[in-house]
């Protein structure tokens, strides 16, 4: 979160700038750890469980944005890459017991029954697997390009969730997993959350990242340049599904039932619509778009309900809520087609320089502006 | 030993034939131009040697080594860096960013050094940087550095794209037409441009332009494509006088 001021003043002046941006981020890490905690006694168990969705879809998104927003690659295979997640992770932190009520309608696969790992250890095998199909695919898929690949992704993600259907040993078929154990918490989550954050953000900062971003610019002058598209790619994809394999873990463990169904194309529409309001190609775009799209959901709630406009009395539409993500989408397409931050970052300096620019119309900012 | 050779390469699209048997020396140090019509099949040809098309039939040598079919990332790996006709930056990036890009292609860290910043990543970052640091102020880009790149004025940004292409370290630059769009005085300072690079990065250049001055003054050589046959070759003198080039510029001297 800490950025590059545009004009180089004193090498000195630098540091102090630098330091100071370390030190907020410090002290509001230190306030979100306090909230966190205030929010684990306090809040109900409602509460607590939008928290962790707005936490699991900032993994979510950010893993997104990475793909399709950094890489330029338009993938719509997330939601696959998610189920694959959650059912290694639920397979893996059920005890035998819940595993055996499970499958009722035809026994675990006995290897499987007995396999049991703690969560953590679970979500980065989750990941990890999810990784290893993204590698699969991804060495047919990624020589398509635009639209095409688009096709190709949903068809795999697809034909995930269609096997996962049909093996009835491993995932329990169409009934799914009911009682697997809470284990995600906001600690988990926010963790995760946290950790995915800095991870795609050094990421992004370093070479690979720059190439990455050469690719959405150009392909062909990318190429040109000595960048190998195929293994960028590649890395790309599959970083992204291996955050998208730990975020599914999250969801799975924190809904305590999964089945196929929890994870067809509307899953992936609703990240899809996380990354484009909060900006392609930005990282603190999608976690504020994540929580505010979270939240706005649970929010919004009162328009399933029937209510009265004063003139008219509007019956209780389930799902009338959507709609109004659907009219924001809209508005976004059409008219702020770069989100809510584009491709810029939140910056200490931009915040400080907004505030002092509103205290002292006439004074010159410190730098010309933090966000770039 | 040539530095660049090409060995009668075609190119057919179809039933197209839109290069045939091109052979082409570049010999180390030299300014080598060519030319022809619009559609004569120059750009086909410099895409073949890059490796964006694949001959239908013939060979391309890098020092002896053959290099026909590589990808365009392996042949700009072992030296050979290019410009485009229309300007190719990453138009969203800023001047800097465009040419640190073109580093990461000698990059030997691995992913995981690079994302947490390991000491040996640190050291190339450092490298990288001071060297596209001094690249763009040898082409005078420097106080442009945190532009974006599609700001710029259209004569640098095919300064900026020449920019790029040198941090890749090549041994063989290939120019696209470099002045196209430009003006006459824009089009002098080029000239003058190109062959001080020569120098200062120890190149061998292979051109493709339209504006003759350019082209008479600064190469050694010239090849003239002419719907995909090579029409003639040799010295701008030669070039000047030669009927045949005449007759594809400007068309023969018919019965009408």
């Amino acid at each position: 979160m800490k950025s590059k001021s545009l004009n180089q003043p004193s090498a000195s002046l630098l540091d102090k700038l630098k330091e100071r941006n370390v030190r907020l981020t410090l002290i509001s890490i230190l306030f979100l750890c306090l909230f966190l905690n205030y929010a684990d006694k306090n809040f109900n168990a409602y509460q607590v469980r939008v928290l962790n969705l707005c936490a699991i879809y900032t993994v979510l998104g950010l893993s997104m944005n990475l793909i399709n927003g950094f890489t330029g690659l338009f993938s719509l295979g997330h939601a696959g890459f998610m189920a694959v997640g959650a059912y290694t992770c639920a397979l893996l932190t059920m005890p035998v017991a819940v595993k055996d009520q499970n499958f009722f309608l035809a026994p675990i696969n006995e290897a499987l029954r007995t396999l049991i790992l703690p969560f953590p250890a679970a979500l980065l095998v989750g990941g990890l697997f999810a990784a290893l199909i993204a590698f699969l695919i991804g060495a047919p898929v990624l020589r398509l390009k635009g639209d095409y690949l688009g096709i190709a992704t949903l068809g795999f993600a697809e034909i995930i969730r269609i096997v996962i259907t049909n093996l009835q040993t491993i995932t329990n078929g169409a009934i799914g997993f009911k009682g697997i154990p809470a284990k995600t918490n906001l600690w988990w989550s926010f963790g995760i959350a946290a950790f995915t954050t800095i991870f795609l953000f050094w990421l992004i900062r370093s070479s690979y990242g720059r190439a990455l971003k050469a690719i959405r610019e150009d392909e062909i002058a990318a190429e040109a340049m000595g960048i190998s598209l195929f293994k960028h790619k590649v890395l790309s994809f599959v970083i992204g599904a291996f955050f998208a394999g730990v975020g599914g873990g999250l969801l799975g463990n924190l809904l305590g039932a999964i089945n196929p169904l929890l994870f067809r194309f509307t899953l992936t529409f609703n990240i899809l619509l996380i990354i484009v309001l909060g900006g392609m190609g930005s990282i603190t775009g999608s976690i504020i778009s994540a929580f505010v799209v979270t939240i706005g959901q649970e929010a919004l709630r009162f328009l399933d309900q029937p209510f009265s406009l004063g003139f008219i009395q509007v019956p209780g539409i389930s799902g009338l809520r959507m709609v109004v993500f659907s009219a924001l989408l809209m508005l976004v397409v059409l008219f702020f087609s770069r989100g809510l931050m584009g491709t810029n970052e939140f910056s200490w300096d931009y915040i400080i320089n907004f505030f002092k620019k509103l205290s002292k119309p006439s004074g010159k900012p410190l730098s010309k502006g933090g966000i770039k | 030993m040539a530095h660049l050779k090409i060995d009668s390469i075609t190119k057919q699209f179809g039933g197209l034939t839109a290069v045939k048997d091109f052979c082409l020396e570049l010999q180390e140090g030299e300014i080598i131009a060519l030319i022809g019509p619009n559609g004569a099949g120059k750009t086909t040809a410099f895409n073949m040697i890059t490796g964006v098309y694949a001959p239908t039939s013939g060979k391309v040598y890098f020092k002896d080594r053959e290099i026909t079919g590589l990808r365009p990332y392996q042949i700009t790996k072992l030296g050979i860096a290019r410009t485009f006709q229309n300007i190719r930056l990453f138009k969203e990036l800023n001047v800097l960013d465009n040419v640190l890009i073109a580093n990461h292609l000698h990059l030997k860290s691995n992913l995981f050094e690079a994302v947490f910043n390991l000491p040996r990543y640190r050291k190339e970052d450092r490298e990288m940087l001071d060297k596209s640091l001094s690249l763009l102020e040898k082409l005078g880009l420097a106080d442009l550095r945190n532009e974006k790149s599609s700001s710029l004025p259209y004569g640098q940004q095919r300064r900026l794209e020449i920019a790029r292409a040198l941090a890749t370290n090549p041994e063989i630059l290939l120019l696209d037409e470099p002045a196209a769009g430009m003006n006459p005085k824009e089009t002098e300072v080029l000239t003058e441009f190109i062959g001080q690079l020569r120098h200062d990065f120890d190149l061998s250049i292979f051109m493709i332009e339209h504006h003759m001055d350019v082209v008479m003054e600064i190469s050694e050589r010239i090849y003239v494509l002419d719907y995909g046959i090579t029409i003639a070759q040799g010295s701008p003198y030669e070039i000047q006088n030669n009927e045949r080039v005449i007759e594809a510029y400007l068309g023969v001297n018919g019965d009408a």
